[in-house]
Parts: C-alpha cells; structure tokens; sequence
C-alpha cells in the first residue's frame, strides 16, 4: 500500500532528543532543505539549562522547533504536528508541546527500562504503552537499532555509530515530507571531507532512513507543503544575535569607525561577544571584561576616544551597567547598549523568554536620565535595529538601548540580506583642531539645532577640555551647581532625546486598516505571534489592525494620532504590562494590557482569544 | 592598527601640535579654580604632576586624564588636557577602553584609597595584570575625603572615623603587596611632602610601558592630618622612611648609619657602625627582583617609636617589562588583517550559504 499524500499549509515540527543526541543539527538540517525547497519558515531552539546535564534525564534535552509553510511564516510555531522523541526524556519534556492528534516519532531504544528509569516515568510505566499517548498518533521505530544494523559492516567505531541514528530520523521526515536529500549529502560531505567512512556511514544511514518510509508501512501518509509567495531574491538563515553582530558591523563601516565592544559573558547575549571577536579583520575589537561595569566603562572610554563604543548583556547585568549609562548620558557621549533579554527578576529563568526589561530601559537610572530605546521585532529585524541603534548614538550624541530577547537571539528565519551599497551612510563629525586663530573659545556643550553637541575627541589640539559626571554648565561644560542651569541641562538633555523624532519612521499599521475599532500595539519579540494573530481576525470578519514599535523612546511622532483612530487598543507583552503603562501616561488612552509571563512566547491561537476575552470585557 | 578609519583621517588632518615642548607646569593649570582644603596634600601633587608634563614629551592634545570620584578624583579638572572625571572606581576600567582603541595617547589614572581599593579594587587589580599602558596615581590618604572622614580600605587596625567610633576591625590592604599579587609591572611609592622624589617618580611612572602604579601618600589634612607624619616629618624620615635606588645599598638613617641586609629571606637591621657590617654586605637593590620586592612590599608595620621595625621603603619597589595589553591587541588585529585581509561587508552579509528564490 502507497502512503496517502497530503497537501498542507504550515507544519510544525519538534526534534528532541538528548543534548548528545544531534537534534540541533537535524532540525538545522531539515530547516535548510525547507528553505531551499521554497517554504517560508521560522525555528527555535531550545538547549538544556545545565551544560552537561545527565544523559537521558530531561534537564538534558536538547529541541528543535521548526515552522515552515506555503504561506507567511511569521513564528516557530505554537503546538507542534510531529514531535520527533529520540527517547524518554524527550518525550516527557516535550509532550505538553504537540498538538492533540499530533504525530510522536518514538525511538524506541530511547525507551528501555533504563531510559524510563533516567527520565523518572519509572521502568515500569513506558507511556508508548500504557495508553498515556492515546490522543496521539504513536509511530514507533527502533532508530537505534537500524542505524546499527545499517552500518554494521563499516568500519566506524561504536560511538560515531551512536551519532549517526539522528541521520536516520532526518531521512526518515525527509521521506514523509518529499523533501529531496542532495542538500543534506552534500552538507555532509563537505563537513567530513578529510573523514570520508564518517561522511559515508552518515549518508547510507540518511538513505536508509528515506527507504524505511518507502518500503515498511508504518507511515499511511506522506505530505507535501507546496512553495510559499516569498519576494524574490537571494537569501541567508540568520538568527538574532547574528543580525545584531552585522548590524553593529555595518554601522561601523557606514561610518567609518573602529568597533569597540566590552562585554561580560550572560546567557543569551553571549554569542554576540562570540561572534564579534572573530571579525577583528573588520576592526572590530572586542573586550572580554572584568565584569558589567568594566564592559560598559571601558566602551565609554573608548567612545571618548571617538569609536563606536558597544556593551552588550542581559537583565541582570543590564543593572550593573546602570550608573556607567547614567554617566555616558551626562557625557553625551554615544553608546550603545545591547540588552538580550530574559525571563527576571534577580537571575530568574536564563534560558526562558520574557520582554520585562523595558522601564528598566527607560527608566533604570538614578536621575532624570533619558535614552533612546529601540526594539526589534524578528530575528532579521535585529539588523535593522542594531543599526538604527548606532545611527542614533552616533548621530544624536545619546547613549541607546536596543531591546532584543532570547526567542529573537536564537530564532532563525530567512533573510533577504542588504548591500553594502543599500545601506545609509552615518554621518560622524569631530570637533575640528583649533589653531588659536579663533575669536570664539572652544564649547564644549555648545549645540546644534538638533540640541547635539559635537564629538570633541583627544588628539585633536586646541580643544584639550574636562567632561563628568557632575553636573555641568551649559555650554562651557565647567561644573556647576547653579538650580537654573540644573533644571536647563535637563531639560536639554531631554529635548535632545525627544528630538530623535524627527530622524525616525513614522509609525505604520502593519496589518488592517489605519482607522477602525481596535488596534493592537506590541513591540519586540511579539511582532510574529501578533501579526499572524491580528491577519487571522481580520480573515474571520473582525476589524482590527495591528501596529508594532521598534521606536520605544522617543515614540514616532504620530504614535498619538494613529491611536485616537481606534476605539480600542490593546498591547500584548510578555511582562506584568510595561508598553501599556507608557501608553497610558503618556497618551492618556484606556489602553489594555494582554500579558503571558510563562518565560513561553504568545502562542497564536491564544492570543486570538486574549484579544477577543479583552475586546468584549471592554465592549460590556 | 592597519585599518584606517576617521579617528586617524582626523588625528592625520594636521592636528598639530599644542607646542607643548615650550611649555612649562603653569600652562597644564585649567582655568577651574582648585577647589580641595587648604593645606591637603593635593595640591602639592597637582603642582608636581604639572611640572611633569612638560618633561614627558607627550604633546598637550595627546594626553588624559581620568578619574574616579573622591577628592583626588577632581584632579582632572585642574589640568588643562584632556580629561574625565568619571564615577566612582571605574576609572581604569574607562581607561583600558581608552587606551586600547587610542594607543597613542598618554592615558593617566587619577584614584583615591577608596575608589581604587573598595569600590574599584576588581578594575584596579585588572588593570594591573592586564598591564594596560596607561599610568595610575593612587593618592592614599587612608581615608575617604570626600564623604567626609570614614575610614577606607587602607587605614590600619582600630583606626577611629566617622563609621568607626570604636575602632575599625577590618585589616587593611598593603596596595603594594596587593599590586604585586596582581603582578604588576610598575610599582613605586612616594610622597606629597617630598615634591623633588615625587617629581623623580612621576618621569619613572611615565617612562614605564604598562600599567604604572604609583601610590602617594597624601595628607588630608581635615579628617586624617598626620597620617603619615612620621614618613614625610622631616626629624623622622631619615629613621622611618628608606628611599631605593636602583643598585644601590639599602641604607637609611639620620647619619645613613643604618642598613638592611638579608639573612637569607628574612631582612635584618644593621647598624653599619656598630654592627661591623660594610656597605657591600647590604641588600642591594634590584628592581626586576620580584622576590626582593615582595619582601620591600612588606616592610609595611606601623610607624612606631623604638628602633625595631622597618622603614617604609619610597621609590621603585619593582620594574618589569612585560608585552602591553593594548600592544597585544592591536598587534592581534593587525595579524588578522595581514592574513585575512580587510573584512568585505557584503561577503560577511552574505554569509556562508544562501539561496535564490526567483
Ligand atoms: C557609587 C557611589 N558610591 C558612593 C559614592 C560616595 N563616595 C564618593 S567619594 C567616596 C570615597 C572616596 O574615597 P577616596 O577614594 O579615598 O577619595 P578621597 O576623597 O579620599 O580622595 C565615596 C564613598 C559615590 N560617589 N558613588
Ligand atoms: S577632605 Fe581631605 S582629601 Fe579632601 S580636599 Fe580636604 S584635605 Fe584634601
Ligand atoms: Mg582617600
């Protein structure tokens, strides 16, 4: 009998497995062979929170997510359609992740006494049959077995054996999803060019996995997911963290700067730091710190000096680097602060997501300190952001914090990459060398019309001067204690960051109509669950648009106007309500909050129901 | 670093020169009026740090100071060069992104005890062992000024402050010993009340490649006056204060009628008259032993009457050439140029893999 084809839109899929299991490259694996196949797609992963948590004990598994469509992609999915369970462990961590009716993929080896002992089902009570999976559809296959029995005439030792069942599993979705193999193969064959039994065994095993859906008749149905409508052009895979890094790169070169980058290692920003100190060649330096306040010092006195002084860290150290902001803010030096957020307070959940950091942003500061803020709102979006970030420090002589998130660091979505050539060009002016011929004397808080100062770097003769931390005299920079002067440094110091409006998109609607009854504001990490969210009501009749900041301080000058057109709005966050309170204060709008703090992104369906459970809580 | 970008099309564009070889200390006054207690050791090291620039070849524009917060900390604001005065014990950590990105300015730290050896100590002891080419004056007045008189990280045992009315308990640091534990490259000593020795040490402190540690006893003459007194009073210097030279005997007293020799490892007081001991037979000084320096470090007891303890020993504890951090990293990234060749942003943009969808 031939397994039924089945044509579907989007389908989700999980590997799991143990840490040592490979899942991280099987779903990387099929997510390429899906992109190039033409679907438009979105991943996540999911690492153990210990580094090396006891093989088949689920503090040690390891997931993939992957999403992928013949329509708009825009999240990793909610609930998956298959969870691929290479053993116990993986099943249990995972099994509140399928859907009803979903398909689990059961290594049966992974479900020996010993495993269900490791992942405390107890040896006793295996789920795949007890019954406990009877709203599933189970496919049991014994990976373990048949990749040992595929590769037992080669000559590959036991371990690398071992590795080889999750090429198995690979082929195996290969053949239920008709996704062809020549990627995978050729991947494998550049990967273990100089061992060529490795790249062999895994390749045979790959086949193998592909002909076991063939011939055996354990799967009744294969499914094809036809091309998505993606814009044409050519594309790369990128993450978050490896967004920021080219934006920040791209910033530098578009203003013809040394990239300096302090940073102390914290989950999920660390790779940031990874990434960064390979481009050296792109004069790029980077700065493994002491701590948090060293990193974002020592990018202050690199600013000083006239680089693109970079920090970079999550919550925790976010607080650390409070008062060095506070002191580039009084500087009015630029700076720019990357903070990858994570579930809080104190060290919270490292590895879980959460957008709680944003009045930390704004306001986590001794004094009237104000700064840009700026947030991205998918992984390729990063780039944007980490540029605008450098845009808007450099330009505006303003320290900037850039709001990126775990589920952005390490979510991966196709990019249809930029140019150099179609990139803005910064504009960076240091204060000129004076020769003592000048009639006036050297300013150094003097301003523009934009309220900036100018860069007045060392090096430069005739403009030897003092900055601080202490309050400082308008225009000539001397410390000053004068109440008139204080309250006119503020209020500049204000007027410059309000100023930012002016050099900023104006805010759009990104889905529905520009006036109507409700409009849903988010901003960050949100954008996908939201929009997929928002482009559904409106498919079942609802009128509602959705809009979505990546300016969060200033707001775009329209912001205001744009919501006096809505009867409603309402503002999703994965915090305790944080845009919602800014919305309120500043624009005195009954603005409601949506909020999910399960360290878990919205899932779609349910945000569909927030929205309607708040509308008609309004409505009544 | 090979890789050209504004900051050296900048610094190239004839930015001259402030003439600084013509100058003399009055022209590094800024026009800030000083602003510390009359009579605190401050100003007599102003004075001495002015009088340096001069000497120290470095041209006006290219030089910078940086400091914490505390009295001292004011310091950059008296001088007219570049300067920041910063927050509170970050200085050197502001310093290293300074000096690692500028290299060739003249980067000078000024700290208190306080803000280098509490709220600071973690940037101060990595600044030392990274051994960042910048100089750091570490004014010492065992107390902290500006918060008007509690005891700091240096003040010795049951030393009675604003927060100590009974004493302290804690044990102090010895900054020295501390410095050297950090292995410092340069570690000296001197003092206000002597401006020609501290004038001596401030062209040491320059002239070192690396992290240069130069702590000065300062006096604060409001809330610890006299701290040092038996150090820097002229009656009791000769017995309590020795001053080292490079390869010569260690010999102090009023008639230099006094010596150290080693017994081993354990350093003996002789008197040179009495004692029979010639000139030859003392320690003799040697700033790149690490060992000897270590047991100088520690002739740290308390200034005391009685003839039994060790002096304090002023001047250069140790010397040691040691590859700069900031050297070390340009000279990394000028590697990776030579071999990689400058970045080319659209490859990077590129990445390794992509694919077309037409
Ligand atoms: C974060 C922070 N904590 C505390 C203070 C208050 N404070 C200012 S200076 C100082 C101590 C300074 O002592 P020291 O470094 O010895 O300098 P001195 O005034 O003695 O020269 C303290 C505690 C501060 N400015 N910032
Ligand atoms: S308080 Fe002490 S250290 Fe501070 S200025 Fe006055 S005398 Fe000098
Ligand atoms: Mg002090």
């Amino acid at each position: 009998m031939d397994a039924k084809d089945i044509v579907r839109e989007k389908v989700t899929i999980r590997f799991a497995g143990d840490s040592g299991d490979g899942m991280q490259l099987t779903g990387s694996l099929f997510t390429n062979t899906t992109a190039l196949e033409g679907n438009d797609l979105r991943t996540l992963p999911e690492f153990p929170a210990e580094i090396r948590a006891p093989a088949g004990t689920v503090p040690g598994v390891s997931s993939f997510q992957l999403n992928f469509g013949s329509t708009e992609i825009m999240t990793p999915g909610d609930n998956c359609d298959v969870l691929v369970a290479m053993n116990a462990a993986a099943l249990k961590a995972n099994l509140g992740m399928l859907k009803k009716d979903g398909v689990i993929i059961a290594n049966t080896s992974g479900f020996d006494k010993k495993n269900l002992n490791l992942a405390k089902y107890g040896e006793e009570n295996n789920p795949l049959e007890d019954g406990t999976l009877s709203d599933h559809q189970v496919i049991e296959v014994d990976i373990t077995k048949l990749t040992k029995e595929s590769l037992k005439d080669s000559d590959l030792g036991y371990k690398e054996i071992e590795r080889s069942k999750n090429m198995f599993v690979l082929g195996l979705l290969y053949w239920m999803y008709n996704r062809p193999l020549d990627s995978t193969i050729e991947f494998l064959e550049k990967k273990f060019k100089n061992k060529p039994d490795i790249a062999e065994g895994n390749i045979k095993v790959l086949k193998e996995g592909f002909n076991y859906g063939e011939t055996t008749e354990v799967f009744t149905d294969k499914y094809t997911v036809r091309k998505a409508p993606i814009a044409k052009g050519e594309y790369r895979s990128v993450t978050g963290n490896k967004a920021t890094v080219l934006g920040l790169v791209s910033a530098a070169r578009q203003s013809n700067l040394p990239l300096f980058f302090g940073s102390y290692p914290i989950t999920p920003a660390s790779d940031i730091l990874h990434e960064l100190s390979q481009l050296k060649n792109f004069g790029v330096m980077t700065f493994q710190a002491e701590d948090e306040i060293a990193a974002v010092s020592s990018a202050i006195g690199a600013a000083f000096g006239g680089s693109l002084g970079i920090t970079s860290s999550s919550g925790p150290g976010i607080a650390l680097k409070g008062e060095a902001i506070g002191l580039a803010t009084m500087l009015e030096l630029p700076l720019v602060i990357l903070n990858v957020q994570r579930a809080g307070p104190s060290t919270g959940m490292p590895t879980k997501n959460e957008q709680a950091d944003l009045m930390q942003a704004l306001y986590g500061r001794n004094g009237e300190s104000p700064i840009a803020v700026i947030a991205p709102g998918t992984p390729s979006d990063c780039f944007d952001a980490a540029f605008e970030a450098c845009r808007i420090a450099l330009e505006h002589m303003v320290p900037v914090i850039l709001l990126s998130d775990g589920y952005l660091a390490n979510g991966t979505e196709p990019w249809r990459f930029p140019q150099q050539e179609d990139l803005k060009k910064i504009t960076v002016n240091f204060e000129p060398v004076r020769t003592g011929e000048e009639t006036d004397k050297f300013l150094p808080y003097k301003r523009d019309e934009r309220y900036v100062r100018s860069w007045a770097i060392p090096g430069t003769a005739g403009i030897e001067h003092r900055v601080g931390g202490l309050e400082k005299q308008d225009l000539t920079g001397d410390v000053s204690y004068d109440p008139e002067n204080h309250q006119k440094m503020t209020k500049l110091r204000q007027a410059k960051v309000d100023a930012i409006a002016e050099f900023i998109p104006e805010q759009k609607v990104d889905s529905g109509k520009e006036t109507g009854d409700a409009l849903v504001i988010g901003w960050g990490s949100t954008y996908g669950s939201i929009r997929t969210a928002v482009r559904e009501l409106i498919e079942e009749g609802m009128d509602i648009s959705h809009a979505h900041l990546k300016y969060l301080n200033p707001f775009p000058k329209n912001l205001g106007e744009l919501m006096e057109g809505f009867e409603h709005v309402l503002v999703p966050e994965v915090n305790n309500g944080q845009l919602v309170k800014l919305l309120r204060d500043k624009y005195f709008i009954p603005a409601k909050g949506i909020n999910k703090i399960t360290g878990r992104p919205f899932f779609v369906d349910e945000l569909k129901q927030n929205i309607h459970d708040a509308l008609s809580s309004t409505n009544s | 670093m090979l890789l050209k970008t504004r900051i050296d099309e900048h610094t190239a564009k004839g930015n001259g020169n402030s003439g600084t070889e013509e100058y003399s200390g009055k022209d590094f006054s800024s026009d800030q009026d000083v602003r510390w207690c009359p009579g605190c050791g401050d100003y007599t090291i102003l004075k001495q740090v002015q009088n340096a620039m001069p000497e120290i070849g470095v041209d006006k524009k290219d030089i910078v100071f940086i400091s914490g917060i505390g009295c001292a900390a004011r310091f950059p604001y008296y001088m007219d060069t570049f300067g920041m005065h910063s927050i509170h014990g970050r200085a050197p950590a502001i310093a290293t992104g300074l000096k690692t990105t500028r290299p060739e300015l003249s980067v000078w730290i000024i700290t208190g005890d306080g803000d280098s050896l509490s709220i600071g100590a973690n940037h101060f002891v990595q600044l030392l062992r990274r051994n960042v080419n910048v100089n750091l004056l570490l004014f010492n007045n065992q107390i902290y000024g500006l918060t008007k008189g509690q005891y700091s990280p240096t003040a010795p045992e049951g030393s009675v402050s604003k927060s100590t009315p009974y004493g302290s308990i804690d044990h102090p640091f010895n900054p020295l010993s501390l410095s050297l534990g950090a292995d410092g490259t340069f570690i000296a000593r001197a003092m206000d009340r002597d401006p020609r020795h501290l004038q001596k040490m401030l062209q040491r402190t320059h002239a070192h490649q690396g992290a240069s540690m130069l702590e000065i006893y300062q006096n604060c003459i409001v809330f610890n006056d006299g701290a040092f007194e038996l150090f820097t009073d002229k009656k009791s210097r000769p017995r309590e204060a020795i001053y080292l030279e490079q390869d010569e005997p260690l010999i102090f007293g009023k008639e230099n009628d006094r010596g150290i020799w080693l017994d081993g490892l354990t350093p003996r007081i002789v008197n040179l008259e009495e004692d029979g001991v010639s000139k030859d037979d003392l320690w003799i000084h040697d700033e790149q032993d690490k060992t000897k320096a270590y047991l100088l470090s520690r002739f740290f007891d308390q200034p005391r009457a009685g003839n039994d303890h060790m002096p304090r020993p002023f001047g250069v504890l140790y010397a040691e050439e040691r590859p700069t951090y900031d050297d070390g990293v340009n000279a990394q990234m000028d590697e990776v140029i030579e071999r990689k060749g400058e970045g080319n942003l659209d490859e990077l943009l590129r990445g390794p893999e992509t694919w077309r969808v037409d």
